[in-house]
């Protein structure tokens, strides 16, 4: 006999638990993001010589992946239009679409890393640098992590099974575009 | 305002509209600073980003069409990053303060002063 979760059907706040516990998961990540980079703003702004080191991140990757990353919040959230109407197929092609902007973002990502290792900017170079690689690199884990949900969402979007889970998937992906929209200045545009 | 920009002609919210926002405000943040003014590169990149992160927010993640408390939570979570920052910033900042001074750090401002270096300062 099959159960059916009920973390997905009760709902004592008015919203259903899932959804209430994936706006927990964004919050958690709030204050996890959120100190890591008010740590390095206040590194930043009391240390003058990091600009010297910012100098040497590539604006032109930083604004390609930043475009992929906002393009694949379109398709994730065309992917929760295609859910609400019932259309698990065209949900989970949508949801795929988004699933290929998070690899472009990871290989573009580790071109850019291996190019940067290579000309001598690792991550113990300096502590400008030690901040770049883990927040892009927490910033890229989450990519990860999310486009492997995402296939698992979407494999059972195509049968027209979970189609709520199309949402909460939508809603953690915005979540690490929010991210990535602030670390795209922080990193490469602030020289 | 930007409900009837992005109004699709059905009054829903045409999310190909909003991306298209997006890109633009993307575009102006990475133009901003070719203009080298400091106070037009803190605008174009950060108060962009800020207003980037508020329409993916709320016509993404739709978080204006959850229960109220969901964005009083996120709010408070904000406030408490805030709180951390405020904290600890004064630590990380300063080279002194009351009663403490990190001699290493101001040896190192002082010989960037003199033209003697200036290249280990960001160790700390």
């Amino acid at each position: 006999m099959a159960f059916r979760p009920i973390a997905n059907t009760r709902s004592a706040s008015g919203i259903p638990t899932a959804k209430l516990a994936t706006w927990w998961v964004v919050g958690s990540e709030i204050v996890i993001f959120g100190g890591l980079l008010a740590s390095y703003i206040m590194h930043r702004l009391a240390h003058d010589a990091w600009s010297e080191q910012a100098a040497h991140t590539n604006v032109y990757i930083g604004l390609f992946n930043t475009f992929v990353l906002l393009s694949s919040s379109l398709s994730a959230v065309l992917a929760h239009k295609a859910a609400e109407e019932g259309n698990g197929a065209k949900a989970a092609k949508l949801l795929y679409y988004t699933m290929g902007g998070a690899l472009i973002f990871v290989l573009v990502k580790s071109a850019e890393w291996t190019m940067e290792i290579t000309h001598g900017f690792t991550i113990t170079s300096s502590t400008f640098w030690s901040f770049y690689y883990t927040a892009a690199g927490l910033h890229a884990v989450h990519v990860i992590a999310g486009a492997i949900i995402m296939g698992i969402v979407a494999a059972d979007a195509k049968k027209n099974q979970e189609l709520h889970r199309v949402e909460l998937i939508g809603i953690y992906w915005h979540f690490v575009d929010i991210v990535w929209i602030f670390l795209f200045p922080l990193l490469y545009i602030a020289k | 305002m930007l409900e009837k920009f992005f109004d699709d002609g059905h009054g829903h919210t045409s999310y190909v509209k909003v991306w298209v926002l997006l890109l633009v405000l993307l575009l102006i943040s990475f133009v901003g600073p070719f203009l080298e003014i400091q106070a037009v590169t803190l605008i174009t990149a950060f108060g962009i980003a800020v207003v980037k992160a508020f329409i993916v927010a709320k016509y993404f993640m739709h978080i204006t069409m959850e229960k109220r408390f969901v964005t009083y939570i996120m709010v408070t979570l904000l406030v408490f990053m805030f709180l951390f920052f405020a904290g600890t910033a004064p630590d990380v900042m300063k080279h002194e303060g009351s009663g403490w001074e990190k001699p290493a750090w101001k040896a190192e401002l002082t010989a960037t002063h003199d033209g003697h270096g200036g290249h280990e300062a960001d160790h700390h």
